[in-house]
């Protein structure tokens, strides 16, 4: 059996904001680099990415545009804006916290 | 920021959906073309890298419906899909559409119309700031009936009762506005100084009423009404200050209610005036008269039960400094009950039958539409078997059909505002005299919520029951055949539609049926007079004027009238029967002392000229009648009526014996009056009540004249049409005085009973309207029936059935769900009739006969209702119907 690749349930906005905190991309790029520095642990299918970006675009955390990418093919970036930005400094916050009491309960059960 | 992103993105979709699905598609497309390159570039060949790349995405179509399944704009856009494909269906089966958008505009539009009359009659607060904190007070009899306060109690309470942050009593007024134009009877109250002030309403224009201005013989000033202002005066700034003629005295007009404000107690009333009683005065004196209404507002903090202890505890306690006359010791208590309950209290039994009744109307036109529903949803077996077999999901399919059903009803709401606006206008035309805040009749926003309200829960409830029935169904059997046999659950769901139908038509019927007889009994009843032909109208010797003159003037005016051509005779009366008119006054016999000091009893005065008694032919019993030489001199001469005569003279001779009646009974300088003959006993107050004790004096002998009498007037012909002529006589004799109440004594008889009368026509209307729903929903569940058993009844006919066997078959089927439905509808009318007891008279509410009545009137449309169905079953032709299974 294959191991499990689906994204940890609520983590999938978390990992978008902090992919296009370095740079604007596509939607196929982020799938990519997400894969890329998760060695693998995370695969993300379009449906479910394009409907998070959808969703992330609307509630003003990313903005949306259509340019020629660096292959020459038109795609739509996205970019973080400065509420975007806010958002991932809270997620992060969030996110280390609560995975740092995982670690203790865990580290506590071993 | 994100909410206006939210909106414009979404309704970008919605308004351009071709575009917004194209970016998706595009940004799909990218992704596969980038994943393609990748998997070229790590050495796949590109037909390989294209399926890696696409097994990887998947289906584009997919993604793209994932990706739009999300936003608020996905909901919208599958519920406008529902609209339109529900509107296609609708359109598709005109007929059908048309009978459920009728059926439920006249159910909606019925219910909205009596809703409009019920809220602001009993649900709204009365029209005044803070209106929960007024009370009505009454004295109580005896036997614990409110009767109206005397003034002298107002004092006393006003005095020593201290919860109130304002105590007023008033007392209705009909002063003849005179000067200008055509004199008029204006509606108006004598009130005390804090009326408006208790109600919480100031004069929009100048200024309230104060304690100086409410004093004996204080200044003689007026506050009217904007409409008043507007209609005679020449508007609110200009009567400000003006001098208006009342009754022929001059009035200083100081104030102008708001337009709008109404008085709840006395909803005509346009002119209020100082009432100036004295603060002490003899028991004699009017001050003691019960005749006044009280109305309290509370202090803030004082609760209402908490008032009426303290008032209870007065009226246990009287004090010296207040004494009280028997006939207002308040041994009985003194009552409180919100001002709201009090006014509305005389019309809740008859808006609560009618709303009643509106609402079993509604229900049935629910049931009604419920039942056509299903019947359509079971010829739509085969195309919603086909969605749920495409991949429609059960939520989905319901949802679609709860949508139509809903769409049925926003139509049929729609099409029941002009139903409801016509509901009002007649409510409002038909309704009984005396009927409280009826100008706040009419559709309002409140009106309209509940119109919607009732629209929404009637598409929900009348589509649910379907929806879930055609869900539940073996949807396979559906696809395999339009299948004509497999139709069990529906029908009994349509049957038992159709027993509630009958058993709620029945209730209506029984209603309608009991309020007939009820109708019947009151008009059987015999009023004491002669009223056909009988033409009536006030007439008014209104301003200062000796007894005197006034007796000139009104012996003046009869002669005028009787110089009519037509008329037959004319007479006066202080008081006429049947015409809400109410006047008693105190009696003594000279051999029937009263047991306790200054206790009297009370008996109606009629004052009248010599000739009202033959006018009315009111039957002489004993005795002899007034005549002319009466009014002028002699001893004074009494009548009284049969059953006063029986009572107090049981196995004696009435005629002879000596009587007081009026002021000063007990006191030895006034002279006996003589009883000279026993007439027959008139209905008063109403048909259902017994005559009460009376008595008739001469309107000259009587310690002053009245200045507004009755005339009543016999014609020989057409009494109606002999109106303008007396009215021209009457004017000719004076120009400024009022002519009121112009009414034929038939009409004043079938006025009394305008309550019943009213709700015995809303009653007919919905439950002849009942009657024929539940007979077509009879005839559509047998007219299915018999179209579902074609093959059966074919095969029952070349197995030999007579025709007569198959229209049994079929009748039976049908009288059966009537019986059921009858025998359900008797229980629950037996029960509800309880409602409708305060309206009937001289019926049971149990009365077998229109029990009876009532199932035999439906079973007879029941067998009509059968009767097609059957005759269509009769002719069946076994041939074609073997053949073509």
């Amino acid at each position: 059996m294959s191991p499990n690749t689906d994204v940890i349930q609520g983590t999938l906005d978390l990992l978008i904001l902090k992919t296009l905190s370095l740079a604007p991309l596509h939607g196929f790029g982020i799938a990519r680099r997400i894969e890329q520095i998760s060695r693998g642990t995370f695969k993300v299918n379009p449906g479910s990415l394009l409907t998070a970006l959808q969703r992330l675009e609307r509630a003003g955390w990313l903005d949306a545009a259509w340019r020629e990418s660096p292959n020459a093919r038109r795609a739509r970036y996205y970019a973080l804006t400065r509420a975007g930005r806010r958002q991932l400094e809270a997620e992060t916050a969030d996110w280390t916290r609560k995975a740092a009491a995982v670690a203790r309960l865990l580290g506590a059960e071993g | 920021m994100s909410l206006w992103r939210q909106a414009t993105r979404g309704l970008r979709v919605l308004l351009r959906r071709e575009a917004a699905d194209g970016e998706v598609d595009d940004e799909v497309r990218h992704w596969l073309a980038e994943a393609t390159a990748a998997h070229l570039s790590r050495g796949l060949s590109p037909a390989e890298a294209r399926r890696a790349a696409q097994l990887e995405i998947g289906n584009v179509a997919v993604v793209r419906d994932e990706v739009r399944a999300h936003g608020w704009e996905a909901v919208v856009g599958a519920t406008l899909a529902d609209l339109r494909y529900g509107l296609r269906q609708l359109r598709r089966s005109p007929g059908f559409t048309a009978v459920c958008v009728l059926t439920l505009a006249l159910g909606i539009g019925a219910a909205t119309a009596v809703f409009s009359a019920v809220n602001p009659i009993l649900l709204a607060p009365l029209p005044y700031p803070r209106a929960d904190r007024l009370l009505a007070i009454s004295d109580l009899a005896p036997d614990g009936s409110p009767v109206y306060v005397t003034y002298g109690t107002y004092r006393e309470l006003a005095t020593r009762d201290r919860d109130f942050a304002a105590l007023a009593v008033m007392d209705g007024w009909r002063p003849a506005l005179m000067g200008n134009a055509e004199p008029e009877r204006l509606h108006g109250l004598r009130v005390s100084a804090d009326w408006f002030r208790a109600l919480g309403v100031a004069p929009a224009v100048g200024r309230d009423f104060t304690a100086a201005d409410d004093q004996p013989g204080g200044p003689r000033v007026a506050i009217v009404g904007a409409g008043l202002a507007r209609r005679r005066l020449g508007g609110a700034r200009a009567v400000l200050g003006r001098t208006i003629t009342l009754e022929g005295d001059p009035y200083t007009v100081i104030g102008v209610m708001p337009a709008g404000f109404e008085d709840v107690l006395s909803p005509a009333a346009e002119v209020w005036v100082p009432c100036q009683y004295r603060a002490v005065a003899s028991f004699e004196s009017a001050e003691w008269g019960h005749h006044m209404v009280m109305v309290a507002r509370l202090l803030p903090g004082v609760t209402a039960p908490q008032a009426a202890r303290d008032i209870a505890a007065i009226a246990r306690n009287p004090i010296p400094e207040f004494p009280r006359p028997p006939w207002a010791d308040l041994k009985g208590g003194l009552g409180a009950h919100s001002l709201q309950h009090d006014v509305v209290r005389g019309a809740r039994p008859v808006l609560v039958a009618v709303l009643g009744a509106v609402l079993l109307v509604l229900a049935i036109a629910g049931v009604n539409v419920t039942n056509l529903l299903l019947a359509r949803g079971a010829r739509r077996r085969g195309e919603i078997a086909m969605r749920a077999a495409l991949g429609g999901a059960r939520g989905r399919l319901v949802r679609q059909l709860v949508t139509e059903s809903l769409l049925l009803a926003a139509l049929g709401g729609a099409a029941a505002m002009p139903v409801a606006m016509l509901g009002v206008r007649a409510l409002v035309a038909l309704s009984p005299p005396g009927l409280p805040r009826i100008s706040a009749v009419r559709l309002d926003a409140p009106v309209f919520g509940f119109a919607l309200a009732t629209t929404v829960l009637v598409g929900l409830v009348v589509g649910l029951v379907p929806a879930l029935g055609v869900s539940r169904a073996d949807l396979q059997a559906g696809v395999q055949q339009g299948s004509r046999r497999a139709a069990g659950g529906h029908e009994r769901t349509r049957r038992a539609l159709v027993v509630a139908e009958v058993a709620l038509a029945l209730v209506l019927l029984v209603g309608a049926g009991l309020l007939l007889r009820s109708i019947g009994r009151l008009f059987a009843v015999a009023p004491g007079f002669d009223g056909a032909g009988v033409l009536t109208m006030q007439v008014e010797a209104a301003g200062r004027a000796s007894d005197s003159v006034r007796v000139q003037y009104f012996d003046q005016v009869l002669a005028a009238v009787r110089a009519v051509p037509g008329v037959a005779s004319a007479a006066f009366t202080s008081q006429l029967p049947l015409s809400g008119d109410l006047d008693a006054y105190g009696i003594l016999f000279q051999s029937n002392p009263p047991t306790r000091r200054n206790d009297y009893g009370n008996a109606l005065r009629y004052a009248v000229t010599p000739g009202y008694l033959e006018t009315m032919r009111i039957p002489l019993e004993r005795g002899r009648l007034l005549e002319a030489s009466d009014a002028t001199g002699g001893p004074e001469a009494v009548l009284i009526n049969e059953s006063f005569a029986r009572r107090i003279f049981p196995g004696r001779d009435p005629v002879g014996q000596l009587v007081r009646a009026g002021p000063e009974l007990g006191s030895p300088d006034r002279p006996w009056d003589v009883v000279v003959g026993v007439v027959g006993d008139v209905k008063q107050t109403s048909l259902a009540l017994d005559a009460p004790d009376a008595f008739y004096v001469p309107m000259s002998r009587w310690p002053w004249v009245d200045a507004v009498q009755s005339l009543v007037v016999r014609a020989r012909g057409d009494a109606a049409a002999l109106a303008p002529a007396v009215r021209r006589a009457i004017w000719s004799v004076n120009r400024d005085q009022p002519i009121d109440r112009v009414a034929t004594m038939d009409a004043m008889l079938a006025g009394s009973a305008a309550q019943v009368r009213f709700a015995l026509t809303v009653f007919e209307a919905f439950a002849l309207a009942a009657l024929a729903l539940a007979a077509i929903g009879i005839f559509g569940v047998l007219s299915g029936s018999v179209a579902e058993r074609t093959r059966e009844i074919g095969v029952r006919t070349a197995l030999g059935a007579s025709r007569g066997s198959i229209v049994m078959l079929v009748a039976r089927q049908g009288l059966g769900l009537t019986a059921l439905g009858a025998a359900i509808g008797l229980g629950v009318a037996v029960a509800a009739s309880r409602a409708l007891a305060s309206l009937l008279f001289g019926v049971s509410r149990l009365d077998p006969a229109t029990y009876l009545g009532v199932v035999t009137l439906l079973a007879g449309a029941a067998l009509l209702a059968c009767a097609v169905p059957a005759w269509r079953a009769a002719r069946v032709d076994p041939a074609i119907t073997l053949r073509s299974e």
